[in-house]
């Protein structure tokens, strides 16, 4: 096992590290505040080639293995976990067509994102409809050589500004998982409206709408994979993407470390810098230690993908731990700063803010306990 | 013997204020190699310059008062000043680290094969083995190094050595004949004065800096410095965010500074800053965290907002004159 | 028109630099590398000749050890074509450099070279102005620009140098001003911090420059005797500032500054 990176990998950490500490960090603290879509900074990282990362080549994409996307997304996290949700977006919203879509599929509802700077959201998540996903009441009626959409889609992502949507339904209710299917709406057709901005404890940089769909025409050639096989699609593309927000989560992590780590080192009290006490000592270790079995994990989860293994195992203990570890760090690192830690001028209650949301959103802390368990128990 | 050459530098005819700080290291360089300091002024209308360098202390003054080498251009200057060594068999040269000296030096020891020190600091070695310390890594290094040819050029950190001092009897000035120039590569097309009433940021008796403090507002720092007549500076956080020009920066990639006084406004005191004003020799830090960097190398800390305690000194200044 | 630019690795400008406690070197232990920041800027400027006033190729060139290829790969990502590593078996100096670049332009051919101003390791700045004398060419050192790195100019990526004919244009930072000089081609340009702002190394960038193609030369190969002609014999770390103290008001530090200090 060689856990050395290779003089590319660095080069893309390298890119990464500077627009997170160039561009998104002077930045972050003010679309925090607003809430405002951070489309500037969104469109340079699209320009370095910082969104889309993982296409393959035939698509125009970049053909970046997960474990090269996993190092770059750690450091964009870090300049602002809101933008980087926004940045990584796409990848949640195309994944089902790379897992499930045919050729021309792709070549059609793909393509099209690494040629331009567009968005595209993923919507599986529904009022009624959180962690019980085959509880989702959207249903799709096909109508000759379409389907019509009904219902109503919950915390989307980019929906606000998302020109493609990939949204689950079901053909048949009483199917429950069975009955779930895939279909990629394109443009913002009649029917298709987006809720105000949600405003959020964190990750406020992020786009975050309710989506209401009236009957909403989805050509039957917009169907990813057959009727009924959206459930596993979904599922695929939740095992792919648990790196990348389990990669979030360290990467917000790593950032209240550093900053608790100066800041220590800076703040006096009693006569010394508080890194001096052991007490400070052992909370910065631990915060170190416990971050950095999260990114091995990842990277593992990661690897897997790339060496084309089920991931769900790993990915859910990575997503979980990530996620866990990062809210725990970032309270560490609040109570390090003391008051001002609690303080909007100093940046780690952003990150407080911030990590919380990663334990809630693409299966929350609970929901991937359920999955490993449901793993060990299944043999 | 191992006589010094110095190079003065002058701008449109007037001598630089730098010229007689190399004239100093020169004459420091001479009473141990037991050499004597010929100084060299190259120009054009440049007989005031010659005439002021005379009365502060070298052995020779040499002038080529000609309009071949009106722009100090490094391909004619360095041939010249070639000539000019071989003439006085002067085994060191020295110039202040400016622009000038910078530029033409390095084409100096190329012609004549010798090594080169820049931005010397002071000297080191016994007699007249002299060794040259000089700042590395911006000033976080200083090293000791040794010029291993005969002949020896530097250029000097103006603010680590006094002016050489005005004496009664000047010196002989006489012409220097140029070589034969032949036809540069490089032509002068304009200069563009920075006209400002400020002085030039190294050069100044006081700078004062403003950092991410201001949060984009100079209006105090300008004004605090005006009434001092300071040179402005700034943290490179505040270049970087574009709220004043790039010139503006003092640190380890931007300008270094020595000033009798420099005060630090609303700057938190990077590594990279600290590397530019250090050698100040007198530091005041005005901020709001009492915990900022900078104080530890200040003089003079106060805790408190620029906002309030920038306009207060200008008018403890204004109220002091 | 080709254009070459040199490109050094330094320790990582940001990274706190520590003398060993004998003076032999600094220490290295957990030291980051990066592109000397001058040379990004060089490279940039070549780029932009390139883009957009019709430069053919930029070649980069490095000097040192295997692990310079690392910042001569980020030139490549940056957009450079290929690149050229001078193998070091003992260190050398400015003039070393100089004189081991002077053998590459005259395998190469360049008309133009950029350097940055200096290396922010040793700070010496003489290469670019060492190189131009040993090839007899002439010079412009300092380039920067009218515009500012906030103007439009610079949004737009316009290059500062212009390149007329057979000559270039070079806007120079010297103390009190700018000032244009008009320089025959072949010759040496060297970089000040507000020529440009340097771009990213992208991703696609990256990706590409693992296939663009790094010669490998050695200074015995071209010839070339590097011992130093500037010795370092020791260093040393330079006296640390003492902390003041604090002053609780402006009418105290008027009080320190008058008396005290004897500044105002």
């Amino acid at each position: 096992m060689d856990f050395r990176l290779s003089p590319e990998q660095i080069a893309l950490q390298e890119t990464a590290r500077k627009f997170a500490k160039e561009v998104m960090a002077p930045v972050a603290k003010g679309y925090d505040q607003t809430g405002e879509f951070p489309l500037s900074v969104i469109e340079q990282g699209f320009e370095l080639g910082l969104m889309n990362m993982t296409l393959p080549v035939e698509l125009g994409g970049l053909g970046l293995s997960h474990v090269d996307q996993a190092l770059i997304i750690e450091e964009v996290a870090g300049g602002c976990a809101g933008i980087s949700t926004s940045m990584i977006a796409n990848d949640l919203a195309l994944l089902p067509i790379l897992i499930g879509g045919t050729d021309e599929q792709k070549e059609r509802l793909v393509k099209p994102f690494s040629e331009k700077l567009r968005f595209a959201s993923f919507g599986l998540t529904e009022p009624g409809a959180g962690s019980d996903v085959a509880g989702l009441a959207t249903t799709a009626v096909r109508d000759g050589d379409h389907y019509v959409l009904n219902g109503s889609k919950m915390w989307i992502t980019n929906g606000g500004v998302a020109d493609q949507f990939t949204i689950f339904a079901t053909v048949d209710r009483k199917a429950g998982r069975k009955g779930i299917s895939c279909f990629v709406v394109e443009g913002r057709p009649e029917g298709l409206s987006s809720g105000h901005h949600e405003d959020k404890l964190g990750q406020r940089a992020s786009n975050t709408v309710a989506l209401t769909l009236e009957n909403v025409r989805v050509p039957v050639a917009n169907r990813i994979g057959e009727e009924g096989e959206g459930w596993s699609i979904a599922m695929a593309t939740l095992d792919n993407s648990r790196p990348l927000t389990a990669m979030l989560a360290v990467g917000i992590g790593r950032a209240a470390l550093e900053h608790s780590i100066a800041y220590a080192k800076e703040r006096k009290q009693f006569g010394q810098p508080i890194a001096g006490f052991q007490a400070i000592q052992f909370m910065l270790a631990d915060m170190a230690t416990e971050l950095h079995a999260a990114r091995l994990l990842t990277y593992e989860a990661a690897a897997q993908l790339d060496h084309g293994q089920r991931n769900t195992l790993v990915s859910s203990y990575a997503k979980r731990l990530a996620a866990d570890t990062a809210m725990k760090v970032c309270t560490d690192a609040v109570q390090i700063f003391g008051g001002y830690g609690y303080s909007k001028e100093y940046p780690v209650e952003k990150l407080f803010r911030d990590a919380k949301l990663i334990q809630i959103y693409e299966g929350t802390s609970q929901i991937q306990r359920i999955v490993i368990a449901r793993e060990l128990l299944k043999a | 013997m191992s006589n010094v050459l110095v190079l003065a530098e002058q701008l449109e005819g007037k001598l630089k204020k730098s010229s007689l700080h190399a004239l100093a290291a020169g004459q420091q360089i001479a009473a141990r190699s037991g050499g004597k300091v010929i100084a060299l002024v190259l120009g054009k209308g440049v007989g005031d310059a010659a005439a002021e360098l005379a009365v502060h202390g070298p052995g020779e003054v040499w002038v080529a008062d000609d309009a071949q080498v009106e722009h100090a251009l490094a391909e004619t200057w360095s041939k010249a000043i070639e000539k000019a060594v071989k003439d006085s068999a002067a085994a060191y040269v020295v110039s202040a680290a400016g622009s000038q000296g910078k530029d033409i030096l390095p084409r100096v020891a190329a012609r004549l094969g010798a090594g080169m020190a820049s931005e010397v600091l002071g000297f080191g070695g016994e007699g007249a083995a002299i060794t040259f310390k000089r700042p590395m890594w911006a000033g976080a290094v200083t090293a000791e190094v040794e010029i291993t040819t005969p002949l020896k050029l530097l250029t000097i950190r103006s603010t680590e050595f006094p002016a050489s001092v005005k004496v009664d009897a000047a010196a002989p000035v006489q012409a220097f004949a140029l070589p034969d120039l032949g036809t540069p590569k490089t032509r002068f097309v304009e200069f563009r004065q920075v006209k400002s009433a400020r002085p030039e940021l190294t050069e100044a008796r006081v700078v004062v800096s403003g950092g991410r403090g201001t949060k984009g507002d100079f209006k105090p720092i300008d004004a605090l410095a005006d009434e001092l007549g300071a040179a402005v500076g700034a943290s490179r956080a505040v270049v970087d965010a574009g709220w004043v020009p790039n010139d503006y920066q003092v640190g380890q990639t931007g300008k270094t500074v020595a000033p009798e006084l420099y005060i630090a406004l609303g700057i938190s005191g990077a590594i990279q800053h600290i590397a530019g004003m250090k050698g100040s020799k007198v530091i005041v830090a005005v901020n709001k965290d009492a915990d900022a960097p900078i104080f530890q190398i200040a003089d003079y800390g106060l805790v408190g907002d620029l906002f309030q305690i920038a306009p207060e000194l200008e008018a403890a200044i204004k109220a002091a004159k | 028109m080709k254009i070459l630019c040199a490109v050094k690795r330094v320790e990582d400008p940001d990274q706190k630099i520590k003398v060993k406690p004998d003076g032999s070197g600094i220490v290295l232990d957990g030291m980051n590398y990066k592109p000397n920041p001058y040379d990004e800027i060089a490279v940039e400027e070549a780029l932009r000749l390139k883009e957009k006033q019709g430069a053919s190729e930029v070649v980069v060139v490095s000097i040192g050890g295997d692990d310079f290829v690392t910042e001569l790969r980020h030139a490549l990502a940056m957009g450079a074509d290929r690149g050229i590593l001078v193998k070091l078996s003992s260190p050398t100096d400015s003039d070393g450099a100089a004189r081991l670049l002077a053998k590459v332009v005259e395998k190469e051919k360049p008309d133009l070279v950029i350097c940055g101003r200096q290396a922010v390791d040793d700070d010496q700045a003489q290469t670019g102005q060492l190189l131009a004398e040993y090839l007899g060419w002439g010079q412009a050192t300092f380039a920067a620009k009218f515009e500012n790195l906030e103007s439009a100019e610079e949004k737009s990526k316009t290059p500062g140098l212009q390149l007329a004919g057979d000559h270039v244009k070079v806007i120079r930072e010297v103390d009190g001003g700018l000032e244009l000089v008009d320089v025959e081609l072949p010759a040496v340009v060297t970089t000040e911090l507000r020529l440009n702002l340097p771009r990213y190394a992208s991703l696609p960038g990256i990706m590409k420059a693992k296939r663009k193609p790094i010669e490998e030369l050695t200074a015995e190969s071209l010839g070339v005797d590097v011992t130093p002609k500037v010795k370092v014999l020791t260093l040393t770390s330079p006296p640390a500032r003492k902390g003041g103290i604090k002053v609780p008001d402006v009418a105290t530090l008027m009080e320190k500054l008058k008396n005290e200090a004897k500044v105002i």
